[in-house]
């Protein structure tokens, strides 16, 4: 199901380049949620790379800056830069980001049902958006939306074109705006926990179609989801986020093989898997704290099993531990916890 | 299993729902989200319901609990049957069942505090006086591990597992001895679920409670049950105790479901099972076994005849016509059929 990380290794083009970047949301006039705060990661070429972590942590309003979809205000961009392709989104007027959208960057929400627009046809609302940036007659655009709709496995799509969203299923809403989603081969392609509302099954069917996609059109996936699963089983390099931070990026297999932040281990260790026999799951304890009252050092030391003194007063930097794998963290756990004894 | 003592038992329970007139239908067309089901609930064991969206689980559970009219069939609850019992009489039934529900933002009223969110269900069916009660809630809230403090606050002021341990307070407020829960952790995030999960059995093995547990998930499932039931179309196609469920899986559903599970596993590739297209409408179910249009192994019968659960040995029954006969049962084990 994914590409081997060797091959990640020969793409090193970068595509999506995002440094220090900051999104704060007023909440009144005192207090302002620091909802992403100082991220930098970089995407490259024909890679996937998954954003994981839980609700609260930022990762969906990275994504929806890298967008521009912030509502601004009470949002606001504070610091950063976006830059895809080497070209700044960040300062690009609205009309030029426009065509950025749709266009170089697609993107799969969460809720097929809530991103299509009941009232219009399948068919409308896919050829709207080739007839925009391609410039396509409405002729030649409905041709290819009917071939979109193909490659994205819907039976009898010359029908299917012609329905209305309510008649479809939630897996084939979701083919559906896979399809908007790829019409313009956009380099980048943006999922934001494209199937945590579908069923397994739909899911694999989904997740495969998309790494499908990927290959075929040769684009980069920024994938965010919760899901340690479909992490594993898609990307090639993982970012986790808490508080608005990253805490730790690693190529797949050295993050599920050798987790240095404490965060990235408890994670792992909580989600309910197949192959565990133990009666109680282990849990972290206490919830992600709001952001607006982040505290002064590492955001996770008062759910952390390991916090010192240090933790509390000293906010840890995100540092390279071995090649391509980041931990902000004090401790230097470098075998997996093994040091501590987990 | 067989000596232990049944709580619920449900036989042949069917429940239909009208669909509007529809010409293409035919005037008469019916949903049957539940078709056809039987089992029993042993005490103090949990029963985890599996199935896709669509599949009748939670009408599965509603019909239990008469929240929803069966249209046909048996409820025996410790011996008394429960299905045409009406309002006054199903009160007494319904102290002892208690539901905890998907969504804690739906389920708990913004405009009460928790205080009388909890306190409700045990002025409505008990005769504890002001003072008593006040007590109890005190008791429950601390059971579910949240202070004091919170009875005076509103559901709003609490993150997705702080309500559904609110949630779980509720059910729990006048002692029921069942207690369904209708994907009760789907809506929380991974590490806040196993909270919630690790409360559930403290408080299971604490008051002797019975479950029926009902989610999408595999692996939650897997954590929390004794016995699993597999449903598919409104009907049970599977239905073994939990580790032969997960170890020898028979039915080609299941199959597909476990196999579909997103893992953690560098060193092999899976097998996958592979199945197509989804969910066929309970409006318009396939004729024969529900599952045969997407199964990789469906025979002339399947498409035919309605396949019945049967035992395949003690621990295990399942509704497939795969399990005929020994020698298909060999040969389906020894095949390429994955072990998952």
């Amino acid at each position: 199901m994914k590409s081997s990380t060797v091959e990640t290794n020969k793409h090193k083009e970068v595509l999506l380049e995002v440094n220090d970047l900051k999104v704060y949301f007023d909440i009144n006039r005192k207090k302002v949620a620091k909802a992403v705060d100082g991220v930098d990661f970089s995407i490259h070429k024909g890679e996937t790379v998954a954003l994981v972590g839980e609700s609260g942590s930022g990762k969906s309003v990275t994504s929806l800056s890298v967008m521009r979809l912030i509502q601004m205000p009470p949002g606001k961009i504070v610091s950063g830069s976006i830059k895809l392709d080497d070209k700044e989104l960040l300062s690009l007027p609205e009309k030029s980001m426009r065509r950025v959208r749709g266009n170089e960057i697609g993107m799969i929400f969460q809720e097929p049902m809530t991103s299509l627009d009941p009232v219009f046809t399948i068919g409308n609302q896919i050829i709207e958006s080739l007839v925009y940036h391609q410039g396509l007659s409405k002729k030649s655009a409905r041709k290819q939306a009917i071939e979109l709709l193909n490659i994205v496995g819907i039976a009898n799509s010359e029908k299917v074109i012609d329905g209305y969203p309510h008649q479809l299923s939630g897996g084939m809403r979701q083919r559906v705006m896979i399809a908007i989603a790829l019409s313009n081969n956009p380099k980048l392609l943006i999922a934001d926990e494209p199937t945590t509302a579908l069923d397994v099954t739909v899911q694999s069917q989904i997740l495969k179609l998309m790494l499908k996609m990927k290959d075929t059109f040769n684009s980069s996936i920024l994938l965010i989801t919760h899901d340690m699963g479909v992490v594993a089983e898609t990307a090639d390099r993982v970012l986790v986020m808490y508080g608005g931070q990253i805490v730790e990026e690693a190529e797949v297999k050295e993050l599920f093989l050798n987790p240095n932040h404490p965060y990235t281990m408890a994670l792992l260790k909580t989600m309910p898997n197949l192959d565990q026999h133990v009666r109680r799951l282990p849990s972290i304890k206490g919830n992600v704290p709001p952001a607006h009252m982040f505290p002064e050092g590492c955001r996770f030391a008062d759910r952390c099993e390991f916090a010192m003194e240090r933790c509390r007063l000293v906010a840890p930097e995100l540092e390279n531990i071995s090649d391509g794998h980041k931990v902000r963290c004090h401790l230097p756990f470098m075998k997996g916890g093994e040091a501590l004894g987990q | 299993m067989a000596n232990k003592e049944v709580l619920l038992k449900v036989s042949h329970l069917k429940t239909y729902f009208p669909v509007k007139a529809n010409f293409k239908l035919g005037k008469r067309a019916v949903l049957k989200a539940v078709d056809d089901i039987s089992l029993s609930l042993y005490k103090g064991e949990t029963l985890g319901i599996v199935g896709e969206s669509g599949s009748g689980k939670s009408t599965l559970g509603r019909t239990i609990l008469k929240l929803e009219e069966p249209t046909d069939g048996e409820i025996i609850f410790e011996g008394q049957h429960i299905e045409k019992l009406k309002s006054k009489a199903l009160q007494i039934y319904r102290n002892q069942m208690q539901m905890i529900f998907q969504d804690p933002f739906g389920s708990l009223n913004p405009r009460m505090k928790i205080e009388k969110i909890i306190e409700e269900p045990i002025k409505m069916h008990t005769t504890l006086t002001k003072s008593e009660r006040k007590e109890r809630v005190l008791e429950l809230i601390e059971k579910v591990g949240l202070s004091e403090e919170a009875l005076k606050k509103l559901p709003h002021e609490f993150s997705g597992g702080q309500r559904q341990r609110i949630g779980i307070a509720r059910a729990l407020a006048i002692n029921p001895k069942f207690i369904i829960a209708d994907e009760p952790v789907s809506a929380l995030d991974v590490s806040i679920q196993s909270q919630v999960l690790n409360l559930m059995m403290d408080l299971q093995d604490e008051f002797g409670l019975t479950y029926l547990f009902i989610s999408h998930d595999l692996s939650v499932i897997k954590h929390i049950s004794d016995r699993v039931a597999v449903m598919y179309l409104g009907r049970i196609v599977e239905i073994a105790s939990k580790d032969s469920l997960y170890a020898n899986p028979l039915h080609p559903y299941t199959k597909a479901l476990l196999s579909a599970i997103p893992v953690v596993n560098f060193d092999q590739k899976r097998e996958e099972i592979p199945i197509t297209g989804e969910l066929p409408s309970p409006v318009n179910p396939p004729v024969g076994c529900a599952f045969h249009q997407r199964c990789p192994f469906a025979m002339e019968k399947c498409k035919q005849e309605r396949p019945q659960l049967k035992e395949i040995n003690e621990q295990q029954q399942v509704a497939c016509f795969l399990y005929d006969d020994k020698e298909e049962i060999e040969k389906n084990l020894g095949s390429s059929m994955v072990q998952v």
